[in-house]
């Protein structure tokens, strides 16, 4: 596997006695991964010779296609340490992610009103939220600590009688911080509230198991987690029982919580990909582990006034989210354009503000304009880190030359002692 | 995304660096903020006739940003004082082919132009009033 990143690249004039990766390299596993080649190879079938319907009942090429996707539920579930009957398919994480919030809302509408988030979900719940406070229910955003994680007397403070659900992602995609789910589930079963977890981040990565730690919904996608796109699914739980109002009406499929038929090739390679995942995490994540402390230690050592944002503890082995002072993150990514990361800085977007998840730490706007996100993830290996240390501590070093910020703090003037002029 | 010339001056930035800002002839600009990601700071150096004969950056901020910076030290050189005011940010972000989410970068550059011309003139106005401390004051 490893082999295909290793082939030898085209000069950069970055070669200080590093051996040269195949380049660009790719650091941004938290934004998505490449398929698993067996992840493909067991979809393949389904495309071709393989095609049914799996909700063909009257016929081998529909009862074919069903056992693979029935396979493949088996698979999803086993990683979580759920029943296959509690998996339904999706097309993703957000999609999971609506159907939980906006299904478990609009089931109980009658009883209770109340949903309890937190202020560093992915986007897609807190849109979610949004569209549900436009529609009456009231939402609370709990804030994190400065690690990024949630104060649990705070959660069991915001639970009332009206509260209907609980969600905590697991695994937060910019910071890679893992929430205490098993505390988190302990609460709200003993105050009688679902607890949704956002696990797009976290299967594969850290072991999870439904039953542990009191998980009632829990979103998972697969090309995180090396399988296709367009394929996630949901866990539903069926004791206690979860009911929800579907988003997709139709065909009834998915016990009628999802219409539509079954996509049999992602469906197979997301079972896959949750297989392959589950057998490998335990050595991958001493892998990666092993990777990520190689990476942090070098710019350490070789950078001063770098900051790892996010728990240090608490955090899955492949996300490094680092704050290099004085350097714009927009500015810092075109000068390491060998590198695929992602920026907290949003100074493409139409607003100036940088990331909401580094604001929510109570990291300084300026600090938080500084920061990348590095990913390590299946194909990364100890030359593509060794290459991007280089690279990286090249255009920090070379930008900071060139930073007022940088020349300031050198010469000891405090740069919040300046009246600075908004624009 | 970048366009080739934003690029080019991203790679090769030119006259980055200072000059003693308490040395007679200096004006130094510093603008933005670093809450809103880019900082820069530009200085003049104001010749006998009058003329800006020298001119260096250091900037905060995209490649957008530098570039316009590093653009705006190039054409001040040479120029008077008030032919360095005319120049108008709608020019730089024109020559760097800027796209609209990044004329900000140019107005700053525009900026920081106006703000080293106004550092020169109050120093060389009243010499003895001003400790030439432009670094301990952002411009505007």
């Amino acid at each position: 596997m490893a082999t295909q990143n290793t082939k030898t690249a085209s000069s950069t004039g970055l070669d200080h006695g590093v051996n040269v990766p195949k380049l660009p390299i790719y650091l941004d596993y938290q934004a998505t991964t490449p398929c698993d080649p067996r992840v493909v190879e067991a979809m393949l079938p389904f495309f071709t010779e393989h095609f049914g319907n799996p909700h063909s009942r009257n016929h081998k090429y529909g009862w074919d296609a069903e056992a693979a996707v029935e396979k493949a539920r088996a698979q999803v579930a086993h990683i979580i340490g759920a029943d296959e009957k509690e998996v339904i398919f999706t097309s993703g994480a957000t999609e999971s992610n609506n159907l939980a919030l906006k299904g478990v809302a609009h089931f109980y509408r009658d009883k209770k009103n109340h949903i309890i988030t937190t202020v560093t979900e992915h986007k897609c719940v807190l849109d979610s939220c949004r569209h549900l406070e436009l529609e009456g229910f009231e939402v609370t955003y709990l804030p994190v600590q400065q690690n990024g994680l949630i104060d649990l007397d705070v959660l069991r403070n915001a639970i009332t009688p009206k509260t209907v659900l609980v969600s905590v992602m697991a695994v937060n995609n910019e910071i890679g911080v893992i929430q205490p789910l098993a505390e988190v589930g302990k609460i709200c079963r003993e105050k009688g509230v679902f607890f949704h977890t956002d696990a797009a981040q976290a299967v594969g990565k850290i072991p999870l198991d439904v039953d542990a730690m009191n998980i009632d919904l829990l979103s998972i996608s697969g090309h995180k987690i090396y399988g296709p796109k367009g394929i996630g699914a949901l866990y539903v739980r069926r004791k206690p029982r979860v009911r929800l109002e579907a988003l997709i009406h139709g065909g009834g499929q998915e016990r009628g919580f999802r219409s539509g038929t079954l996509p049999t090739p992602l469906c197979v390679g997301l079972g896959e990909a949750c297989a392959i995942a589950e057998k490998e995490m335990g050595a991958e994540a001493e892998r990666l582990r092993r990777l990520r402390d190689r990476f942090f230690d070098q710019i350490k050592a070789r950078l001063p006034e770098v900051y790892l944002n996010g728990d240090a503890e608490h955090r899955i082995p492949g996300n490094l989210n680092l704050s290099f002072a004085h350097v714009e993150g927009e500015g810092l990514m075109m000068g390491i354009k060998d590198l695929c990361v992602s920026s907290g800085s949003a100074c493409t977007s139409a607003s100036l503000e940088p990331s909401y998840v580094l604001r929510a730490l109570g990291v300084e706007v300026e600090m938080a304009h500084t920061s990348l996100r590095i990913g390590l993830g299946r194909f990364t290996t100890e030359q593509e880190v060794d290459y991007a240390v280089e690279h990286l501590v090249e255009a920090v070093s070379r930008l900071r030359e060139m930073s007022p910020l940088w020349e300031m703090a050198q010469q000891g003037i405090d740069i919040k002692s300046i009246q600075w002029s908004e624009h | 995304m970048y366009s080739e010339k934003v690029v080019d001056h991203y790679e090769n930035p030119r006259n980055v660096g200072g000059f003693k800002k308490e040395e007679a002839g200096i004006g130094t600009g510093l603008v933005g903020a670093p809450a809103c990601g880019d900082v820069m700071k530009l200085q003049i150096k104001v010749g006998a006739d009058g003329r800006i004969e020298d001119a260096r950056f250091k900037t905060f901020g995209c490649g957008s940003a530098i570039a316009s910076s590093s653009l705006a030290t190039e054409w001040v050189k040479g120029k008077t004082l008030e032919e360095a005011e005319s120049i108008k940010n709608t020019e730089i972000a024109q020559y760097l082919s800027l796209p609209p989410v990044k004329i900000h970068c140019s107005v700053l550059a525009e900026d920081a132009i106006k703000a080293a011309i106004k550092d020169y003139r109050e120093k060389s106005g009243s010499p003895a009033g001003t400790d030439g401390n432009a670094a301990g004051k952002a411009a505007e």
